[in-house]
């Protein structure tokens, strides 16, 4: 449905040399999927995604959509932004705060070209309207909405038009928290019960494996790995995706050879010659780093009786937080730090011996080079 | 950054033309000509000898020459710089003091004073000035003629026509515009510095004097220079006062240049080009120092409440200050043009005079044929120069902030260089302009309407731009993603969401220009009057009583436009003018 390749945007600024803002930028979207380009600011996401809207215009590469080039370098084609036919969710909405509810939803169908009767706009108006459950406050000032509805009306007036694409940009991020966590399941469904093919702009991790079908992360203008939330999560491949989405534990090692099964890898390391996994193929004596999820640490008073010998060690509690739903333990082994997060039962005092297991699985090989971190 | 501006000017270049750039063209053009055209046939004008029925016009650099190496044009610019700087100097002083009263100070009532601040707006120069010499002139002035009645002897007590008086009555009626320029500085200074220094155990006029203004002497010194361009510029106050008794500034030399017979074109234009360097000179070192007063830190983006300061019973003395002021700029000028209206023949308020009360005076200058015409004029010109001025500069101004066109800054800078033209000046070089390549504009109502847009180019940019800033940039983009066109988003989204400033700006426009006389004083002929112009005449011709008639009633006017333009601008969310 949507593809991009090989994107690249500059920016001139007055002095110095031209920033590249998005290097060599592809991915495909199949149509009805939602994708999310997640990253921190400045990492070209938001550049990308006003590429593909047309409100900027990239230095070089290509855009297609539905099958038809809406953008590309070498065959000089650009359409302009107002016959794209993308709906558009902008960061600070962009609601008129001249018109009404019910203008700012049907400006899009007034000004297109091919002229639909009154009637018909209204009753396309209406009918978004209603998804969003706006339809009540129709007649009403746009300014006189909340945030939230503002943002709902935002939505409706990219979904009037029966975009090809929707785009949004950081949408939930200028609402408090109890009511983005409230839009994010309503924006799922709409987007579920509507199929539109959806792209969407976000730095907040929590928000991009909530939405998603699959994940873009960027950084420094780069794709640094796409896939699925799940995929995203667990199997990062870089330092910096790991810590990017949630936090993490990261334990320099070298490579000592090939584990056991398949995409294990033997990796010496302060905490052990232990079983990590990688999906590429490493060099022996390679340095490596391995990232662990605080959640997948296992601790325990009493040595592991079950599952297999692997992965064990001993450390000693060196400070612990209590959290409510869960407790952060922070064990010393040797004089590595690992951060454990576990059940509130566990109740080991500070300064006891702490014995620690991690799965061969959840050992996550990065590269250990951070130049993209 | 790219932007939208961008892209759609590279869109539109590939594929077919967009009508927007023959809007965007034509108000470039525009604007251009207005602004650079005129200038041009200035500085031509003051290298070229007068054309004549026997001789053409030829190169020449004597009127420089002539000017540059006679003891009058020293004269001329010793006048000049000392009355500007007496009357900016006054008014600076004035000014900032009832800033700091109205802001900082617990005076009672000032907010009313605050609101009496702009109500000088609604007078025109000339009024003021001829308010002035009723006031203080030696032979009718009417402290004069009291002073001398209570101590019974002719000795002249104030004499409105030196030097001095030409300060006194400029200084004053420029102190508002100083008192604007202050409290928005004083407003936005944070207060902990102030308090740290109370606490540090420093009286209140410590504070003030050893912390407030030192704070704001950086803001102080651009408005000085404002202040001191505007006095270069003024025009009614030297002719008035000063070509009487021949004291002469660069802008009434102007005028006795063109006016004297023989009129001498090639002088004026070469005073002109002279006035026009001071004044640029002192906008552009404005401009840098109002660029640098960023680094005074004592304006940050925080919103807090100014301090309030505890004057005990000296507020009442800040009070009658106020009180004082409001006499002499407001009060005192306007009752004795009301009380001059309502005679038959000037004369000195007394029981005697109180008996010839009359309104013959009115019924005089209504039935004057030139009055009904030059109100019509006014009108005409405010309402379409001001029209023409926000449209005009709000495509500019869109240009310039929203586009990545290359050299758009100079487009701005175009459009505000009008701001550095005295309005002699401007009269003179669009005077000029339009007798050289004719087309019929001169002598008609036209060439005034022309003068005006280009003079009132600068402020139309400020309430425009000022406005456009504070539309978020998504509000556009988001009308073309809708599909709209660059019309359709123009028409639909900027201007409705541009309303506040444009009829903010419109509002002052009207004002200012039916005040206007410096520029169209060059440019009138007979069926193409203005207000100003009849009023000058009223003066010229020494018909004081019917000029008095028409000053309060133009007066009276521009009082109800503006109670009405409040009424409007609430209702559309203004909140300056």
């Amino acid at each position: 449905m949507l593809g991009v390749r090989s994107l690249n945007t500059e920016y001139k600024i007055a002095q110095g040399p031209a920033v590249r803002a998005a290097k060599n930028v592809s991915f495909e979207v199949p149509t009805g999927k939602f994708f999310t380009l997640l990253g921190p600011s400045g990492c070209g996401k938001t550049t990308t995604l006003r590429s593909i809207a047309g409100l900027e215009r990239p230095t070089s590469g290509e855009i297609e959509v539905g099958g038809k080039l809406i953008y590309s370098s070498q065959q000089n084609v650009f359409v302009p932004l107002n016959r794209r036919n993308f709906g558009m969710v902008f960061q600070s909405y962009a609601i008129w705060p001249h018109m009404t509810v019910y203008a700012n939803a049907a400006f899009p169908l007034e000004v297109r070209k091919k002229s639909l009767t009154k009637t018909e706009i209204r009753d396309k108006v209406m009918r978004v309207l209603h998804a969003v459950a706006l339809d009540e406050y129709a007649d009403r000032d746009a300014t006189k909405l909340s945030g939230g509805q503002q943002q709902r009306l935002a939505l409706a007036r990219a979904l009037v038009m029966e975009p090809e694409l929707l785009l949004l940009d950081e949408p939930l991020s200028n609402l408090d928290a109890k009511l983005r966590e409230r839009m994010r399941f309503e924006l799922k469904r709409i987007q579920r019960d509507l199929g539109v093919t959806t792209i969407y702009v976000t730095h907040d991790q929590s928000e991009a494996l909530a939405l998603s079908h699959e994940i873009a992360v960027m950084n420094e203008g780069e794709i640094i790995q796409v896939g699925s939330p799940r995929a995203i999560y667990e199997r990062p491949r870089t330092k910096f995706v790991a810590e990017f989405i949630g936090t993490c534990n990261f334990i320099d090692g070298v490579v000592l050879g090939k584990g056991t099964r398949d995409h294990a890898w033997q990796v010496r390391s302060p905490l052990g010659d232990w079983q990590a996994f990688s999906e590429d193929p490493l060099q022996e004596g390679g340095k490596v780093s391995l990232s662990i999820r605080p959640e997948n640490v296992e601790l325990s008073d009493e040595p592991f009786s079950t599952g297999a010998p692997t992965n064990l060690c001993k450390g000693v509690v060196d400070q612990k937080v209590f959290l409510g739903d869960f407790i952060d333990f922070q064990v010393k082994v040797g004089e590595t730090l690992l951060l454990a997060r576990t059940h509130p039962s566990l109740r080991t005092p500070v300064g006891d011996p702490i014995h620690v297991r991690v799965a061969p699985e959840k050992c996550v090989v990065v590269s250990a080079n951070s130049a993209t971190a | 950054m790219a932007t939208l501006g961008l892209e759609l000017e590279r869109s539109s270049a590939s594929r077919n033309f967009d009508p927007k750039w023959l809007i965007m063209g034509f108000v470039v053009l525009v604007v251009a000509w207005l602004a650079l055209v005129p200038l041009g046939f200035l500085l031509w004008q003051s290298f070229m000898t007068p054309a004549s029925a026997a001789a053409e016009a030829e190169f020449t650099f004597r009127n420089y020459l002539e000017v540059y190496t006679s003891s009058e044009t020293l004269r001329l610019f010793g006048n000049s710089t000392i009355y500007a700087l007496g009357s900016s100097i006054l008014a600076l002083v004035i000014g900032t003091g009832l800033a700091w009263v109205c802001e900082r100070t617990n005076t009672p009532f000032k907010s009313f004073f605050y609101a009496l601040s702009i109500v000088p707006m609604f007078m025109p120069g000339i009024l003021f000035v001829t308010a002035w010499i009723m006031l203080a002139s030696p032979n009718i002035g009417i402290f004069n003629l009291l002073l001398q009645r209570a101590f019974d002897t002719s000795y002249v007590f104030v004499d409105i026509y030196t030097l001095t008086g030409m300060m006194w009555v400029d200084g004053i009626q420029h102190a508002p515009l100083a008192f604007l320029l202050m409290s928005a500085t004083l407003k936005t200074m944070d207060p902990s510095l102030e308090e740290s220094a109370l606490m540090s155990g420093a009286s209140v006029f410590a504070v003030a004097r050893r912390i407030t203004l030192k704070l704001a002497l950086p803001a102080a010194a651009a408005a000085f220079l404002i202040l001191f361009v505007r006095a270069l510029e003024s025009f009614e106050t030297p002719a008035l006062l000063g070509l009487p008794v021949g004291i002469e500034v660069f802008t009434s030399a102007i005028w006795e240049a063109l006016h004297g017979y023989p009129s001498d074109i090639g002088l004026g234009s070469t005073y002109a080009v002279t006035l026009l360097a001071l004044t640029a000179g002192g906008i552009y070192w404005q401009s840098r120092l109002a660029r640098n007063a960023g680094r005074y830190a004592t304006v940050t983006g925080k919103g807090f409440r100014p301090r309030v300061m505890d004057l005990g019973r000296w507020r009442y003395v800040t009070a009658g200050l106020f009180i004082l002021y409001s006499l002499l700029v407001i009060g005192l000028p306007f009752l004795v043009l009301l009380w001059s209206s309502m005679q038959r023949y000037y004369s000195v308020p007394s029981w005697d005079a109180l008996q010839n009360i009359s309104f013959d005076s009115y019924r005089a200058v209504l039935a004057f044929p030139s009055v009904g015409t030059a109100v019509w004029n006014s009108v005409m010109l405010a309402l379409a120069s001001a029209t023409a001025v926000m449209l005009l500069t709000a495509v500019i101004c869109w240009i310039v902030l929203r586009t990545q066109i290359r050299g758009r800054w100079i487009l701005d800078n175009i459009a505000t260089m009008p701001l550095v033209m005295p309005g002699i000046v401007l009269g003179l070089s669009i005077m000029i302009c339009y007798l050289v390549i004719g087309g019929g504009i001169y002598g008609t109502i036209w060439i005034l309407l022309i003068a005006y847009m280009t003079r009132f180019l600068p402020y139309g940019m400020r309430f425009n731009s000022s406005a456009m800033l504070k539309i978020h940039k998504e509000l556009e983009e988001s009308a073309a993603l809708s599909g709209a066109s660059w019309f359709t988003t123009f028409y639909r989204v900027v201007l409705p969401l541009l309303k506040p400033g444009l009829i903010a700006g419109w509002i002052y426009i009207v004002i200012i220009s039916v005040r206007e006389l410096s520029s169209s004083i060059l440019l009138y002929s007979p069926g193409s009057e203005v207000i100003a112009v009849v009023l000058w005449e009223l003066w010229q011709n020494g018909q004081y009583t019917q000029l008095s008639a028409f000053g309060v009633m133009l007066i009276a006017g521009l009082f109800v436009f503006v109670l009405l333009a409040q009424l409007i601008s609430r209702r559309v969310g203004i909140r300056e003018v």
